[in-house]
């Protein structure tokens, strides 16, 4: 049944349990990385090919001088305009019927152009199977009518999961509730990003403290390829002239 | 300034020397063209040299890029659609338009090599004569030099930063490829002790790409700006001294003089000066 998902991510909701890293590692059968302890309670570092969720933990100092914690689920953004997808030569990655980006194990080489593109470092390699690979927006729940996995085991709600509009209705309310209550940091992330994104966000803090590209740097790979290629062919025809130029000289003449 | 999250893609020492040696296979192929096209009979050896050259130096390409996947058996997949079988092009995408150029060129570089290869004997070329030849050469020139130029496209086409916050890559690379393709035809024309005419126009020839690659490096910087600062950790600053002695001593001796011996230290230092330049961008980058 084609239907366009979405995630809302609620981050004022987010009690950092973790319950999505390990729903979304049961179910897809992720082994994980060995944990690695840093100076927080963060031991999962970064979204990767094993990390298909990742909480992120953020302290702050707040206005009145005390301390606040925020936590972040962070995820494939699924996007209307991917730019991993965009780059990838082998068409490996494709749109599904849910509109959700999917990257097909079977046709993917593992020649990682993705990864160089995804500003939001969400793509990993893989060793073991020699394949780019990330959240899947759980494809195979999706077929099923099921939840994906990490919405469906988060407490609190703060990973919500439906049909994008639905999720841009919930999100903007959210948004209008908290802004009543004299939150005035609070923010939505994703609704222009990239021709949109499928996972949204509601934050407390600018984009860039969570790993997320400000909104005017939402850009895409190809936007350099006209003047990449522009700028080689003048050097072509500089280098052109200069060697004609050269071999033209008579041999003897210096 | 644009500001992306980017998780490095681990290319590594297959993409540097692939990006060193496509720079020299392309290279080498267009000095030839011109050489044939412009130059007069003295030439032809030198000529000759570059096509032969050219072939070898090209087969090792697509050997580094297949071992460099992770699944080197896919290797097609770049190529042909493996759920429809239709054929793989994306014009925005460069490494999907390098493949196919990196096809394309082969049929040349195999072409005029087996041509040079037969006129070793013959002393003629057997099978292009005349306008043929010529737009033959010329064609084979322009993919050629595309090979040399693309690979900086490619790392641009990206949100990498460094890499995406440029648009002189490209045009880096294809400068230095082709100094570095004149150092190694004079390298080995000088070996093998061929004509000295030929020689010189290479030298010349080389002393005006130094000094495009010189005026593109001072480009590729400005384009950076802020950005460029990840280029002052010590490791990166050792190699940017190494592309500095690869371009500026090389000038200083073609300038100064026309002697084997410095001409021939003149060519080594520009290749080991151009292998760093590709060290530099791609590990630069990623690290
Ligand atoms: S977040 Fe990254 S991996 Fe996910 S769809 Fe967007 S570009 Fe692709
Ligand atoms: S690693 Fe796989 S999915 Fe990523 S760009 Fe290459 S072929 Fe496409």
């Amino acid at each position: 049944m084609a239907r366009t998902v979405g995630f809302f991510t609620d981050t004022t909701l987010c009690i950092g349990c973790k319950a999505c890293e390990v729903a979304c590692k049961e179910w897809n059968q992720l082994p994980g990385h060995a944990p690695e302890f840093g100076d927080g309670y963060d031991n999962t570092t970064q979204l990767d090919e094993q990390n298909w969720r990742h909480v992120q933990f953020h302290e702050r100092t707040t206005a009145k001088g005390g301390v606040a914690w925020s936590m972040m689920s962070d995820v494939c953004k699924h996007c209307a305009l991917a730019s991993c997808m965009e780059v990838c030569p082998t068409n490996a990655i494709i749109r599904t019927e849910f509109d959700t980006v999917y990257i097909q194990p079977n046709v993917c080489n593992g020649c990682r152009d993705c990864i160089a593109a995804c500003p939001y470092h969400v793509i990993g390699f893989d060793e073991a199977s020699g394949l780019a690979r990330k959240c899947t927006f759980c494809y195979d729940r999706l077929q099923a009518n099921l939840t994906p996995a990490c919405a469906k085991a988060c407490p609190t709600e703060s990973i919500k999961f439906g049909d994008l509009t639905t999720m841009k209705e919930v999100a903007g309310a959210r948004l209008n509730q908290l802004r009543g209550q004299g939150m005035s940091e609070a923010r939505l992330y994703g609704d222009t990003e990239y021709g949109g994104l499928h996972a949204l966000f509601l934050l407390t803090d600018k984009p860039e403290v969570y790993g997320l590209p400000p909104t005017e740097s939402a850009v895409l790979p190809s936007r350099n390829n006209a003047r990449g290629y522009l700028g080689t062919l003048v050097t072509a025809a500089l280098g052109l002239v200069g060697a004609v130029f050269a071999f033209r000289e008579r041999g003897g003449k210096e | 300034m644009i500001e992306h999250f980017v998780t490095p893609p681990q290319w590594e020492w297959y993409i540097v020397w692939y990006f060193f040696l496509g720079g020299i296979a392309g290279g080498v192929y267009a000095l030839g063209a011109i050489l044939r096209l412009m130059g007069d009979e003295r030439d032809a050896p030198v000529a000759r040299l570059a096509f032969l050259l050219s072939l070898p130096v090209l087969a090792v390409c697509p050997v580094l890029l297949t071992l460099d996947l992770g699944r080197p058996l896919r290797f097609w997949h770049m190529m042909i659609d493996s759920r429809t079988f239709g054929l793989n092009f994306k014009y925005w995408s460069p490494m999907s338009v390098g493949v196919w150029v990196l096809l394309i060129f082969s049929v040349f570089a195999f072409v005029s090599f087996l041509e040079a290869l037969a006129s070793l004997r013959s002393g003629r070329p057997p099978f292009l004569r005349g306008g043929l030849a010529r737009a033959f050469v010329t064609v084979g020139a322009v993919f050629g030099l595309f090979l040399a130029g693309y690979t900086g496209v490619l790392l641009s086409v990206s949100n990498q930063p460094i890499w995406s916050d440029t648009w002189a890559l490209g045009a880096l690379f294809l400068a230095s490829g082709l100094s570095v393709a004149a150092a190694t035809l004079s390298l080995v024309t000088r070996l093998g002790r061929h004509e000295q005419s030929s020689e010189a126009k290479l030298t010349r020839a080389d002393r005006y790409f130094i000094i495009l690659e010189l005026a593109l490096l001072v480009v590729f910087f400005v384009s950076l700006g802020a950005a460029g600062s990840r280029f002052l950790a010590p490791r990166w600053v050792a190699l940017w001294v190494a592309v500095l002695i690869g371009t500026l001593v090389p000038l200083a001796l073609h300038l100064s003089t026309q002697r084997r011996v410095p001409a021939m230290l003149a060519a080594v230092l520009t290749l080991v000066g151009g292998l760093a330049l590709r060290m530099v961008v791609v590990f630069g980058a990623q690290m």
